[in-house]
């Protein structure tokens, strides 16, 4: 089983995609947790069972051969159209079904399998055009998929697909055509930049892991995503987990390590699992362990488990959390490049970070670069949320306007609302605003818009958000989120948070505001980490774009998009009011009384403002303000 | 040539400084004679860096903590802008607004790092709205009292306990700002592995870690008539005192010691040092004993008793290497017991009360342990610390500068130079040489002390000869972390001794957790006077101190040695 040389490899790719061409149909159930939750794995078994009873031929592993004409039958990785799902894609026509339920898989396998019929039902469709090709859909056109490339059209459990789909071919590139010198020089040449956030070019970093003199390295990759709202790196590790290995393999050779960590959230429990199947598939073939492909390589990869805390998506805290001590991140010199996992160089980038790697080695530095703006190339995975069509992960190029990204891939605000804003970066990130569509997001624009990429979650809010309470949810966050480890961050976000909770609640001075500024500098300035260093921007870039919003709510106490439960008030207009008494039997507090045929009237120290009283009024007396 | 050029400078507030070897920015501020704030820096632990209060600012206006940014050639900094100081002050503001601000009646009223900078910076008034008391004190310890409201979570009490004394007793718990330095599963601290070492309530900059106060019930035993209070003074108090009068670091006060004593009430003082001299004689002759008859060696020592509460809790294999000797203080203790017993007179006889006065918190817990009981009570009625010594000499209204110094009281009022150097690292060690080498060592007492058995590394290792065909291999070790180091390579195989000293607060107990605070300041000093002490005693060895030949004599002849020096 083991592949033992370049040869064998060659031969096995060879051998894998034959058997791959042989199959006539092959059927995609998108296999990411999405999906999964909505049912996709059962429409898998379904299709498994019709298929059986029909008396197709069937493939569901590669490693068992058919002869003759045959279908596959797979679970792929996330296809990022998440608001959709569960989707099924049929090749080789292309074909995307969307919202697939059992009861559709019977029609599916009649026409779509057995013969070459669409179910019109089933495909995408979007004013009054139809589209039945998955890579027509505006959502996937408007896109650049090279790091999701394959995902959602590759079986996320099948090493066999990866490596006939080219899978390992640069790690086989590295291992015999070029030195580990050569990939460090095209790794840098490509001004590949880290995903995670900071945007360090990663180059920089493996040359300097690569010039320490110990011999005992580390590679580690930080799949700690922790912003509320993002999910890109979860795709690749459920979707296409080879790709990240093989990523990190190439580092492993380039630096001069013989181990490496994978730090994953145990909150992504399917990620796990599918990186666990692909790393023992790995050490079925020999790809990991010793002599590999025959050489002298030698490298190992393990998967530690997060406890969950946001925090330790910082390095030094993420190396303090595998050692098995708490998660705290620790001052810096050293750098993890000098002293991270167990004392040892350490080479740590994030999952989207090492999946780019195989990519631009196979081909090149020169042709990443035509992708994006030059100094920050490449395309960036972004987790499309909140008020907008078509939520989902996405991938386009550095450097892409938020217009683009929000009204052609993401299809435009729901429900036909205004665009407001957009948290980008997670909760570490900032608000940016209409007069921001048109910034080309990469490290460097957005840094000098006082935003950031951060991991790439992207939280678009129509006009009927509360930016304070946007403001307030995030400090929450943050809070909770904190390490506790230094002043700034620890008492100095409590406060922030405490200053916000007053004023959605109707008790703010204006005063606040500057306490809030003052506390947002000093945070901001001497914070120990990144976490508490960026931990006020949303609250800043809040007050910079819409203090008129902050000023209503202390002066007027008054929240314009009445999301602010304390600051609501629920009351009966006396002329439109019949006195029919209904609104004071729906009433689950007894707030509502009076006589019937006269005008009734709330207590307001006695309603809690849910609202049951105002659906129920037939007369539309009862008013919201 | 140029001098100049071969150094690195750096450039502070607009005037160079020369940058030595120093592993922070923070060491050359401080050498440039500013003083910068912090809160959880202490050279001896790691950098932590959570308290931000050392912040200074670079040329481009970057905001750096200069307890954890390296020097570099040509680096200007400026310790005191407009930002700075707005910074330091929301800082320290944010501090006391968590922070329970009973301060008059505080344990560390005066004596308080969080008091001292808010007053240093001017801070009147804390805009945020007080948090409620979340915790309660846990007074669980006979040693210390933790207040967790009084906690500002600068963790220099969690990395003394694990990083200096390896113990690990208490650590952080939760996140943001539910975090908490707290016990596992938040159990009381005295049912931990706790060793009352005391060193966190040392090193805490608030009154969070307090040493617990013993004052109350010693001055009802003072003021009772029908109890006779006699006092013990241990070799390291009379060297740090000193310090909380004003006088010169070192100055060797115990003839006040004694004076204010006797005014307050002790019915008797004397010296914990004659208790030292039994101690060394009964120790060394186990040794000798261990050695002519192939006894269990090494021979560890016992006299320090967190040293004795780490060993008995981690290395429980250790307990027939350890000295059957108690302390200096359970010694002394059982002596003065057992002659106010014989000379007790009368139908009902007054009771006889022993206070030590101790430089150590793990004293207060060795009291009450099942050992060193005397008549099914403890044989030390109270163990008071050098600070609590000096809040009772101020509670009195003494004048501590004033009094005249006065002689300990017969007949245990002598002590030799071996039992004194007790109080420091390595003193032990050089009492049981002079021991072992017998009239020789009279001669010999310079080369002794050259040996390697003074100073302040944490492993000193000596070598002296015995016999003719002998060497005696003998490890002092201060600091638990360096016993268990010293431990784990000796049960590897790596090392091999005949005894072991062992002292669990780093430069022994000099820098006990009962002194006046001496992290990195003070310790030459004290263990100076200590040894000056040894050079103006006439006796220099235990054996010939007369106040033991004595005793040796009469209340402790036959077995009686064995009975009450002996807790094993």
């Amino acid at each position: 089983m083991v592949i033992e040389n370049r040869a064998s490899l060659q031969k096995s790719r060879a051998a894998f995609l034959e058997q791959i061409d042989s199959q006539t149909k092959k059927i995609y159930v998108c296999g990411g947790t999405g999906c999964v939750a909505g049912g996709s794995m059962e429409i898998y078994e379904r299709l498994k069972q019709l298929i059986e009873e029909k008396g197709i031929k069937c493939q569901v592993k590669l490693e068992k051969e058919e002869h003759g004409d045959h279908v596959g039958l797979k679970k792929s990785g996330c296809h990022g159209f998440c608001e959709m799902g569960p989707l099924l894609r049929i090749e080789p026509a292309k074909l995307l079904y969307l919202k697939v339920s059992i009861d559709d898989c019977e029609e599916i396998v009649e026409k779509s399998i057995l013969k070459d019929e669409v179910i019109e039902r089933l495909i995408y469709s979007r004013d009054d055009i139809t589209y039945s090709v998955q890579e027509e859909i505006p959502f996937y056109k408007n896109q650049t998929r090279i790091v999701l490339e394959d995902c959602g059209q590759i079986d996320a459990e099948s090493i066999e697909e990866y490596i006939a789909y080219g899978g390992y071919s640069s790690l086989e590139k590295c291992l015999f055509d070029i030195t580990p010198e050569d990939i460090v020089k095209t790794i840098s040449d490509s001004n590949l930049r880290g995903r995670g956030g900071g945007g360090f070019p990663a180059g920089r970093k493996w040359s300097q892991v690569k010039a320490q003199k110990d011999p005992e390295k580390y590679v580690v990759c930080n799949g700690d995503e922790g912003d509320p709202g993002a999910f890109m790196d979860r795709s690749i590790m459920e979707g296409d987990p080879h790709k990240m290995l093989e990523g990190m393999m190439i580092a492993g050779y380039a630096s001069g390590a013989k181990e490496g960590y994978i730090y994953v959230r145990a909150e992504y429990p399917l990620a796990v699992q599918r990186l666990e199947n692909a790393i023992a598939d790995c050490h079925r073939y020999g790809l990991l362990g010793k002599n590999i492909l025959g050489t002298d390589f030698e490298f190992d990869i393990y998967i530690v488990k997060g406890a969950g805390a946001f925090v330790c998506g910082e390095g030094s805290a993420l190396t303090t959390s595998i050692e098995g001590d708490r998660g705290m991140p620790r001052v810096k010199p050293p750098r993890t490049v000098e002293h991270g996992l167990f004392g040892k160089p350490t080479l740590l980038n994030n999952v989207e970070t090492f999946a780019n790697v195989p990519i631009i080695i196979e081909k090149g530095a020169d042709w990443y670069k035509t992708i994006g703006p030059v100094k920050s190339p490449g395309t960036k995975a972004f987790a499309l949320t909140g008020n907008i069509v078509n939520t989902g992960l996405i991938e386009v190029p550095m450097g892409t306007t938020l217009r683009h990204i929000i009204f052609d891939v993401g299809g435009g605000v729901r429900g036909g609302k205004k665009f407001k804003a957009v948290q980008i970066g997670g909760p570490s990130g900032a608000c940016l605003t209409e007069e921001h569509l048109d910034l080309p997001l990469d490290f460097d624009s957005l840094k000098k818009a006082g935003a950031m990429i951060g991991s790439g979650g992207l939280v678009v809010m129509d006009e009927d958000t509360c930016m304070v309470e946007v403001a307030r949810f995030f400090m929450n966050f943050t809070q909770n989120e904190s390490c506790g480890k230094c002043v700034p961050c620890r008492e100095g976000t409590r406060r922030m948070l405490e200053i916000l909770e007053k004023i959605v609640e109707g008790r703010g001075e204006m005063s606040d505001l500057d306490m809030l500024e003052e506390l947002a500098d000093t945070i901001t300035a001497t914070a120990l980490c990144g976490l508490g260093k960026t931990a006020a921007n949303p609250v800043v870039s809040t007050l910079k774009y819409f203090r008129d919003e902050y000023e209503e709510h202390i002066r007027d106490k008054r929240c314009r998009t009445k999301t602010c439960q304390a600051l609501k008030q629920i009351y009966i207009e006396k002329y439109h009011c019949k006195g029919c008494s209904l609104c004071s039997k729906v009433c689950p507090v007894g707030a509502i009384s009076g006589k019937i045929k006269e005008a009734f009237e709330i207590d307001q120290s006695k309603c809690i403002k849910c609202g049951a009283c105002l659906s129920s009024c037939k007369f539309k007396a009862i008013k919201e303000a | 040539m140029n001098t100049m050029n071969n150094k690195k400078f750096m450039m502070i507030d607009g005037l160079p400084v020369a940058i030595e070897g120093e592993k922070n920015i923070l060491d050359v501020i401080r050498k440039a004679g500013i003083e910068l704030p912090t809160l959880c820096y202490y050279s001896v632990l790691s950098t932590y860096g959570a308290c931000r209060m050392c912040v200074v600012e670079g040329k481009h206006g970057e905001i750096m903590a200069s307890c954890s940014t390296p020097p570099r050639s040509g680096m200007e900094i400026k310790t005191n802008t407009p930002r700075l100081q707005k910074y330091r002050r929301m800082v320290l503001e944010l501090m006391l607004a968590d922070h329970c601000r009973d301060c008059t009646t505080c344990d560390k009223n005066f004596d308080c790092k969080l008091q001292d900078l808010a007053q240093r910076f001017g801070l009147k008034d804390v805009r945020f709205e007080p948090y409620s008391i979340w915790d309660d004190k846990d007074e669980s310890s006979l040693a210390i009292t933790r207040d967790p409201n009084k906690c500002i979570i600068c963790g220099d009490c969690v990395r003394m306990c694990s990083e200096i004394q390896n113990v690990g007793a208490i650590d952080f718990a939760f996140r943001g700002s539910k975090m908490e330095v707290t016990t596992a599963f938040k159990m009381p601290i005295s049912e931990t592995n706790c060793v009352n070492c005391g060193q966190c309530a040392a090193i805490c900059p608030t009154g969070a870690i307090t040493v617990k106060n013993d004052i109350r019930s010693l001055w009802e035993d003072l003021y009772d008539d029908n109890t006779i209070v006699v006092a013990q003074i241990a070799p390291a108090v009379r060297v740090a005192l000193g310090d909380e009068f004003d006088f010169p670091r070192g100055t060797n006060v115990m003839g006040k010691i004694v004076a204010a004593l006797r005014r307050m009430g002790f019915d008797g003082v004397y010296d914990t040092a004659t208790g030292a001299d039994l101690t060394v004689i009964e120790e060394a002759r186990e040794f000798i004993d261990r050695l002519e008859n192939g006894g269990k060696l090494p021979l560890f020592t016992s006299c320090c008793p967190a040293w004795f509460r780490y060993a008995e809790i981690n290395h429980p294999e250790l307990y027939d290497n350890i000295s059957s000797c108690k302390s200096p203080m359970e010694m002394l203790g059982s002596v003065l017991k057992e002659r106010a017993k014989v000379n007790e007179t009368g139908k009902k006889p007054k009771k006889t009360k022993v206070v030590a006065i101790m430089p150590c918190t793990a004293k207060k817990f060795e009291i009450h342990r099942d050992e060193f009981q005397y008549d099914g009570e403890p044989t030390v009625a109270h163990s008071i610390t050098t600070i609590e010594l000096a809040n009772m000499i101020r509670e009195a209204g003494l004048r501590f500068e004033e009094i005249l110094p006065e002689a300990v009281d017969m007949p245990f009022g002598i002590a030799s130079g071996s039992g004194m150097i007790f109080g420091v690292t390595g003193g032990v060690t050089e009492a049981v040489i002079r021991y072992v080498m017998g009239s020789a060592a009279r001669d010999h007492l310079a080369d002794i002390s050259f040996t390697g058995v003074r100073g302040f590394d944490g492993l000193k290792e000596v070598k002296i000869p015995y016999k003719e065909d002998r060497e005696l291999s003998i490890a002092i070790v201060s600091g638990l972390k360096n016993a268990e180091n010293l431990i784990q390579a000796m049960q590897a195989g790596e090392v091999h001794y005949d005894f072991v000293e062992v002292m669990a607060c780093e430069g022994g107990c000099i820098a006990g957790a009962g002194q006046p605070f001496v992290i990195g300041r003070a310790k030459p000093e004290r263990s100076e006077g200590m040894y000056e002490a040894d050079r103006l005693s006439n006796v220099k060895l235990s054996a010939e101190n007369p106040v033991a030949e004595g005793l040796y004599a009469n209340l402790l002849a036959g077995d009686k040695a064995h009975h009450l020096l002996h807790y094993k």
